[in-house]
């Protein structure tokens, strides 16, 4: 039976009057989590915008027990949360909850050490395709073309493919996520709780602050990512690949929607020349056909 | 002080850690409550936890808190029915 709104615990995990800015995608993200682990959850962050969106200490605008570590260290903090959990015999779920530049530059090689180790925590990469909290940089999950303060006339390099890194160390689960889809979060959130192992979860995260669009159209572009096939909801679960349900539309090329209507609607992209909307809707089709027969 | 408050800089969970962020608002969701059809969906999305929810059986009776809401308007873009409206600050 799939999830409905009332399915979903009501208890607040995100305070209201936290820290984050109007319409920011890392705490709608967040107030997820607590639907889906609730009290089970342990969250390891590291530096980032959720860093700040908890408020200055003594008060807190998140309900999770956090530990709040330096950049490189969080999924080796996390290792020894989780064996320290399993000692004692209780039953949480340590949870790593890292931005783009976390996960995928300043934590990477964490990252990869604790899932070769095949430990017992998730680790969810936060995508904001940037560092936000330190005023919009490019990280290896900016895709191309995208203006940051560090790549003013536009990045010239390709988005990391971090799903697919994380699927080659051979982990037991790795899915990908939205936060326009929320019950396909929370379902994956489910599962992955339940496996022993290392599990990963890239959760698109649209910053109206640092993509420039207005905070009310934060979810509609992530539904647009998704509706553009630029960004597909998949699993991986024992070398096993599928699409998830809201994806599998758009396997079918003709489905989606042409991606300059989900570029055109960000100011980031707004130098972005004809030649490479082409090159990105050439990657868009080249990732679709890789990840199909992956699946079959 | 508590023990753990001298060993550990420890924060407790606190509404309103930022203060009353409901005065960053320039523009205010208001819910015309006779298009709203309870879908809950405003409350699903909302960033800042300041939509509050109530199963009243068949649909749910939603409700904005203005002491925190920022006026993001995401609210406002999910409605199916187009229930909610959003109206300048004054
Ligand atoms: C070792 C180290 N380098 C740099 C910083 C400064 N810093 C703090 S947050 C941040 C950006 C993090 O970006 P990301 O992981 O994408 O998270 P986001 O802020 O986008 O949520 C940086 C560079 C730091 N705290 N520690
Ligand atoms: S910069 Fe973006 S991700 Fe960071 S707090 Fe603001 S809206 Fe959220
Ligand atoms: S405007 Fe934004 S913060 Fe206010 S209730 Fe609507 S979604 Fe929540
Ligand atoms: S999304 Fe619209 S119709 Fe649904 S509960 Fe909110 S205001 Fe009512
Ligand atoms: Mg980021």
């Amino acid at each position: 039976m799939p999830l409905t709104i009332r399915d979903l615990a009501k208890e607040k995990y995100v305070l209201p009057g936290h820290a984050a800015c109007p319409g920011c995608p890392e705490t709608i993200g967040l107030r997820y989590v607590g639907m889906a682990l609730g009290r089970k959850a342990i969250l390891v962050i590291p530096a980032g915008c959720t860093s700040i969106i908890q408020g200055l200490m003594p008060g807190s605008g998140l309900a999770f027990p956090i530990i709040n570590v330096a950049f490189a260290s969080a999924d080796a903090v996390a290792s020894g949360v989780a064996a320290a959990k399993e000692v004692l015999g209780e039953d949480s779920v340590v949870t790593v909850w890292a931005g783009d530049g976390a996960t995928a530059d300043i934590g990477f090689a964490t990252l990869s050490g604790a899932a070769e180790r095949n430990e017992n925590i998730i680790h969810i990469c936060v995508d904001n395709e940037a560092y936000m909290n330190t005023g919009i940089q490019r990280s290896s999950l900016t895709p191309i073309g995208a203006w940051t303060t560090t790549t003013w006339k536009g990045k010239t390099e390709p988005k990391k493919n971090m799903p697919l890194i994380m699927a080659s160390h051979g982990v037991p689960y790795v899915a990908t996520a939205s936060i326009a889809y929320p019950m396909d979060f929370i379902e994956k959130l489910k599962k992955a709780a339940s496996i022993r192992g290392f599990k990963y979860i890239h959760l698109h995260a649209p910053c109206p602050v640092g993509w420039r669009f207005d905070p009310s159209e934060t979810v509609e572009m992530a539904r647009l990512a998704i509706e553009t096939g630029i960004w597909v909801l998949m699993e991986v679960e024992g070398g096993r690949t599928t699409i998830s349900p809201p994806s599998r539309p758009y396997a079918d090329k003709s489905r989606r929607k042409p991606v300059i209507e989900y570029l055109k609607r960000q100011g980031r992209f707004r130098e972005l020349s004809d030649e490479l909307v082409r090159e990105l809707e050439r990657e868009i089709d080249e990732y679709w056909k890789l990840l199909l027969k992956l699946s079959s | 002080m508590k023990r753990d408050e001298l060993i550990l800089p420890l924060s407790r969970p606190k509404v309103g850690v930022q203060g009353t962020t409901g005065s960053w608002r320039i523009r205010k969701p208001v819910i015309n409550y006779s298009k709203c059809i309870g879908c809950g969906i405003c409350w699903l999305y909302c960033p800042d936890s300041t939509i509050d929810i109530e199963d009243t059986g068949s649909r749910f009776r939603v409700s904005i808190d203005y002491t925190y809401c920022k006026g993001c308007g995401i609210c406002w873009t999910v409605c199916p029915v187009k229930a909610i409206d959003m109206v300048k600050e004054v």
